[in-house]
């Protein structure tokens, strides 16, 4: 007989333990998968959290049709091997029927038309509890944010009546009409996640490792120019370089760093040593000090 | 992960948010354009120090008021150890915050002024750490550059605190007092040269050497059981385990067992966690246990060692905290959470309201109001399987929710 007792990791249980709270308090929950490292590293928690038995819920991908390739070959490959059911909304189908409109110009991303993909999905399906990779440490109004964050019939969050949340206890009782979303790992930060990633040696999509690319440089961040998704003025140069990315969001928005980390070990060690925040790359955040907060009331993620 | 969650309260005058600062910068946890931000922000403001704060007040509506209103969480390691900064408002009418932040942790920091001394607030966080049972509290008595360091002003404030410590019924906290300047950076990360008559640890030390365990030591195995595994493949066709995080004690393969509430005994067969099989778990782990019976199990259920029993109740005596603006009255009812497991509470008595401040209880008040604590009994719809906060605190407290508004309104923690 294997002679092991259990090490205890502390985020871990907690993050298994909320999903298997989701599963005995919702009719029907879902996990919104980006295919970023989050995401990824929630798969790997549900699995855990239900195994033997197979994740008891589906995934739903908001694809904004900017996403790096990378990641929509990783997520069908991942879909595949863990047998479950995955949906995907594309908010071009919005953009085409005018129920969104797309921005235009150098700024211009894609990132805030999730939101109204996300809500239609949800009234579709009827989905009750949205699980989602966010955590605290991204951004001051992330860090307000609830395990259980309960949304009404707009998907708005509304910040200042949340409901208190003591010791483990989580309240999912939630009116008709009303969701949940559902933050397994609020408390771990960046670094948490990738020193799991590499403990489990979870398999995350290549953009993540340094890589050789085309790229431009704009307001002291580097955009990628491999494709025709991000705006590039004529006279912004496009050089070769080595870089790799800290987020996979929409193209549109993500910025990617300078890097020789081309393996997990170097990556943990260069976040380890980073002095720029992980949201710091991402250019919708910077539009104002309020950015993340005026998003979430809207039902953004 | 070794991960240390601490409680902070207080306001911005004590020097909480640029203690916090000071603990981020020296840890070196503030990234270049967070430091940036609040640089700018800073001098937009008409300030000339640096306000930490801007980094943790979250919402508009608090940096608009400069004031905290909700929990903030913040995060920061050394290569020893994480920690989780549960930072929330001192004033009494965020005492829910504190409360709530203050569930989770397992180390508190009380900030006191050394210019003022023990004031009101000091009083009600040292309450509140007490009610909470947080076993490591540090007295941090900050300003000390602003009374030229003095050991005797640092004295007299311990004096004033152990006092304090020595009427309340919670016997095992550790204080931990410590001199220390956030603003200059005396005691915090490095120790300080101002203070030789100081030999403790510089606060970032004393937390690195904090235990992070958040149960009580000598609390009994409780199994609280949240879903049934039935995976019904080929390969686990007869596998039927049980769910749950052990939040006491530990359970080892061949352990004889009681299924609560219905009495049935068995015999653990196995503890898996994902794909690994092992001999014993531990407090705080989430894993899933087969048993050598084929016994009813089902989610609410309890698995406990057999002669280490809970109390299985239909009426409880606690200590409440409320938290909405609908005050708690004798013969409401609400749904009581009490781990996993849900059911109808009526309140039949409220026997008092404490005061935070240790000054007593006003006797067979009407009703409870917001942010105020008090003692009640309560009559439950079924039996729950409890033990005291005292005993094991995640299975001595519960939540109550308002049936109409689905709010948590109030938390206790039960007293037999």
């Amino acid at each position: 007989m294997n002679q092991k007792i259990i090490q205890v990791d502390a985020l871990e249980s907690e993050a298994i333990y909320i999903f298997r709270e989701v599963v005995a308090q919702f009719e029907k929950p879902v996990l919104l998968f980006s295919g970023g490292k989050d995401s990824i590293t929630l798969v790997r928690l549900a699995q855990k959290a239900f195994f033997p038995a197979k994740i008891p819920f589906p995934l739903l991908h908001i694809d904004t049709g900017h996403n790096f390739p990378e990641t929509i070959d990783f997520r069908d490959k991942l879909v595949k091997e863990l047998g479950v059911e995955l949906h995907v909304r594309n908010v071009q189908d919005n953009i085409d029927s005018g129920r969104v409109k797309e921005e235009t110009g150098r700024y211009a991303s894609r990132n805030m038309l999730q939101t109204e993909t996300l809500l239609d999905a949800i009234e579709e399906f009827g989905f009750d509890a949205c699980i989602g990779g966010a955590r605290r440490d991204e951004e001051k109004a992330r860090a307000k944010e609830r395990i259980f964050s309960v949304r009404d019939d707009f998907g708005q969050w509304d910040e200042k009546n949340q409901r208190p949340e003591v010791f483990d206890m989580l309240n999912g009782k939630i009116d008709l009409g009303q969701n949940v979303r559902v933050f397994p790992i609020s408390n771990w930060t960046e670094l948490d996640v990738w020193s799991y990633i590499q403990k489990e040696h979870i398999e995350i999509p290549s953009i993540y490792f340094a890589h050789k690319r085309k790229t431009f440089f704009r307001d002291g961040l580097i955009w990628s120019a491999d494709d025709q998704v991000v705006y590039r003025d004529e006279e912004e140069q496009v050089e070769e370089r080595m870089v790799r990315f800290r987020t996979v969001g929409d193209m549109s928005c993500t910025a990617a760093v300078l890097s020789e980390a081309t393996n997990i070990l170097k990556v943990v060690e260069e976040i380890r040593d980073s002095s720029i925040s992980e949201r710091g790359a991402r250019i919708d955040d910077k539009r104002s000090e309020a950015a993340m907060e005026k998003r979430k009331q809207q039902g953004y993620f | 992960m070794n991960v240390l969650k601490i409680a902070t309260a207080g306001s911005v005058d004590d020097g909480k948010s640029t203690l916090i600062g000071r603990l981020l910068y020296d840890t070196k946890s503030l990234t270049d354009d967070k430091l940036e931000a609040i640089e700018e922000k800073s001098k937009q403001r008409g300030f000339d120090y640096l306000d930490f704060s801007l980094a943790t007040d979250g919402l508009v509506a608090e940096r608009e008021q400069g004031i905290t209103i909700d929990v903030a969480h913040i995060y920061f390691s050394t290569p020893s150890k994480s920690f989780i900064i549960a930072d929330t408002p001192g004033h009494i009418e965020y005492t829910r915050n504190m409360v709530t932040g203050a569930s989770t942790a397992q180390a508190s920091i009380v900030l006191i002024d050394a210019r003022n001394g023990v004031v009101e607030q000091t009083y009600r966080h040292f309450f509140i750490n007490n009610l909470l049972r947080i076993k490591n509290v540090v007295i941090a008595i900050n300003k000390m550059d602003l009374v030229n360091f003095s050991q005797e002003k640092f004295n007299n404030i311990k004096g004033e605190i152990e006092f304090l410590a020595s009427k309340s019924e919670y016997k095992n906290q550790n204080l931990t007092f410590i001199p220390l300047s956030a603003l200059e950076g005396d005691n915090v990360v490095s120790s300080s040269d101002k203070t030789p008559w100081y030999t403790g640890k510089t606060l970032l030390d004393h937390l690195e050497g904090l235990e992070t365990e958040d149960i009580n030591e000598e609390s009994q195995a409780r199994f609280p059981v949240q879903s049934v595994i039935r995976p019904k493949t080929e390969e686990y066709h007869d596998f039927r385990g049980y769910a749950g995080k052990i939040y006491g004690g530990n359970f080892e393969v061949g352990d004889k067992i009681r299924v609560l509430p219905s009495q049935t005994t068995s015999t653990i067969k196995s503890i898996h966690f994902f794909n690994e099989t092992y001999v014993e778990a531990k407090r705080g782990s989430a894993v899933t246990m087969t048993l050598a019976d084929n016994v009813n199990v089902s989610r609410g259920d309890m698995l406990v060692k057999v002669n280490e029993e809970p109390t299985i109740t239909k009426q409880l005596d606690a200590t409440i905290c409320w938290m909405d603006s609908a005050p708690l009255e004798v013969s409401q009812k609400y749904y009581i959470k009490h781990g996993v497991n849900d059911a109808q509470a009526k309140i039949t008595q409220l026997s008092s309201i404490i005061k935070t401040d240790f000054s007593g209880k006003i006797n067979n008040p009407s009703k409870l109001e917001l942010n105020q604590i008090g003692d009640v009994q309560l009559k439950l719809s079924k039996p729950l399987l409890v033990d005291s906060f005292n005993q094991n605190k995640s299975n001595g407290a519960f939540i109550l929710i308002n049936p109409k508004t689905n709010n948590t309104v109030g938390v206790g923690f039960i007293r037999q």
